[in-house]
């Protein structure tokens, strides 16, 4: 079946399925909704405020749709703000959480650490990154670029310089891999 | 002639089209160099240096810079969504791009208006933002590992960060995972999942299991899985049927990992160098085991 057939067929309903790399950015107070309504505006993001979906039963009555992919470049933003929103989760489907599951490989001279998609592995002597691998966002060569031959006590987090999800399960890598190898 | 879509880390790079060049541990294309360390540069390396030995044209490539903002892929989404239907390829390999919706649907827009439909390879960013259009099944050949497929076979996850804990264990099994992946058409035609043992399969199931040789190390290496997508790319364009192109670029990138010898602090530039020795090994290898048969 052809793709413009393909949608000639798709239903109101199927179209809203569609909305799968949006997510939503809840906050306790509208105060806060409207402030980082205006600072994602000025910095250039297409974001929309709305009434939260009947999934969410925290927060106030409004929250702000966002583009997904780059949470992690969007949560820095209103952090360096003061704002941090109560949760963030997928417009599709609000109850999905990050993953939380670590999967761990020792080498013997070197520790593998995979979150989701990505995966950080660090010289367990020196603590050096010495590889990323997974993931298929841009920011995950660019990451691997900055990271790479740089000792996890002293280079900059994933999130800091990250921009998507594929940044923030770098990120979650890097927690898990400080937890098992600094003191 | 085949097609590369992807992006550099470097915010500063142009868009660029045209054809490629590898010297030392650089992919040259129109008066730039890019660095060979990982993603699409590792994956146009592999692919030219199967190119080599199959003795066919590199080929043309798009790129542009892209550190994770998305303005990088927007443009090359919006170059290529103009452009690709006045062109003829064989088949496009999508890399990593920014998953976008909207941008993935006007790409394969434009495609539907090619006036012939090449083969579509994705893997990476642009493979999720397939799997999240809904569009999945549109393409020929997926080549996700392990975290990846549990990300396709659940129907729910945005984005493999979101992949729901029952579904991303490891007591499931990857077969287990390619029939749900399939069951909510979330695969393409084709599959090749690369892990310690890579799978081939197709909507019916399993077509080929290859876990020789297993090099543990590899899994640690960023850019063996753009060095399997850069070689089965290239094969398909020497005119390998689908299933046979996997299956080979599955055994030709285990070879090449293990002679390199990785640890794993191994660099994928070291990997790459073997891919011509793997690919003849392995061509030379069909071509006996027909003759006596």
């Amino acid at each position: 079946m052809s793709i413009l057939k393909f949608f000639k067929k798709k239903t109101k309903k199927d179209q809203a399925s569609l909305k799968t790399d949006l997510g939503i950015l809840v906050f306790h107070n509208t105060s806060e909704v409207i402030r980082a309504e205006n600072i994602l505006k000025e910095k250039g993001w297409k974001v929309r405020v709305m009434g939260p979906p009947p999934e969410i039963r925290s927060g106030c009555d409004l929250v702000i749709e966002f583009p997904l992919i780059e949470e992690l470049n969007i949560l820095r933003i209103l952090e360096e703000k003061g704002i941090t929103p109560m949760d963030v989760v997928p417009e599709n489907s609000p109850l999905l959480k990050p993953v939380d599951l670590f999967n761990v490989k020792d080498y013997g001279k070197f520790l593998m650490v995979r979150a989701a998609n990505m995966k950080l592995t660090v010289e367990k002597d020196t603590l050096i990154i010495v590889n990323i691998s997974g993931g298929g966002c841009p920011d995950v060569p660019y990451l691997a670029q900055r990271l790479i031959g740089k000792s996890i006590k002293e280079v900059p987090e994933p999130r800091e310089l990250g921009h998507t999800l594929c940044g923030y399960a770098l990120q979650l890598a890097f927690e898990e891999m400080k937890r098992r190898c600094l003191p | 002639m085949f097609a590369i879509v992807g992006t550099v880390p470097d915010n500063r790079f142009p868009l660029v089209e045209g054809k490629v060049k590898l010297e030392q541990d650089m992919v040259l294309i129109e008066g730039r160099e890019v660095p060979v360390n990982r993603g699409t540069p590792a994956l146009i390396a592999a692919a030219l240096k199967a190119c080599e030995i199959l003795d066919i044209s590199g080929p043309t490539v798009f790129l542009v810079g892209d550190i994770g903002t998305g303005e990088g892929s927007r443009r090359l989404y919006e170059y290529i969504s103009n452009n690709l239907r006045h062109r003829e390829f064989n088949s496009i390999t999508f890399h990593y791009l920014q998953p976008d919706v909207d941008w993935h649907n006007k790409v394969l827009f434009s495609i539907e208006e090619m006036r012939h439909r090449p083969l579509l390879i994705a893997d990476a960013g642009f493979m999720y933002g397939a799997k999240m259009s809904g569009l999945a099944n549109s393409y020929d050949l997926f080549t996700p590992d392990a975290g990846e497929l549990a990300f396709l076979a659940d129907e729910e996850a945005p984005h493999p960060f979101y992949t729901r804990g029952f579904i991303l264990h490891e007591q499931n099994s990857v077969p287990e995972l390619i029939v749900r992946a399939y069951r909510h058409k979330n695969a393409s035609r084709i599959l090749v999942v690369k892990g310690k043992k890579d799978y081939i399969a197709d909507e019916e199931g399993i077509k080929a299991e290859i876990d020789y040789p297993y090099v543990e190390a590899l899994e640690a290496i960023g850019g063996t899985g753009d060095t399997l997508t850069g070689i089965v790319s290239a094969l398909l364009a020497a005119g390998y049927e689908i299933l046979h192109a996997a299956l080979i670029a599955s055994k030709v990138n285990r070879v090449s990992g293990f002679l390199s010898n990785p640890t794993p602090a191994t660099k994928i530039t070291e990997v790459i160098q073997y891919i011509p020795i793997a690919l003849k090994e392995i061509l030379e290898s069909e071509r006996s085991y027909y003759e006596y048969r």
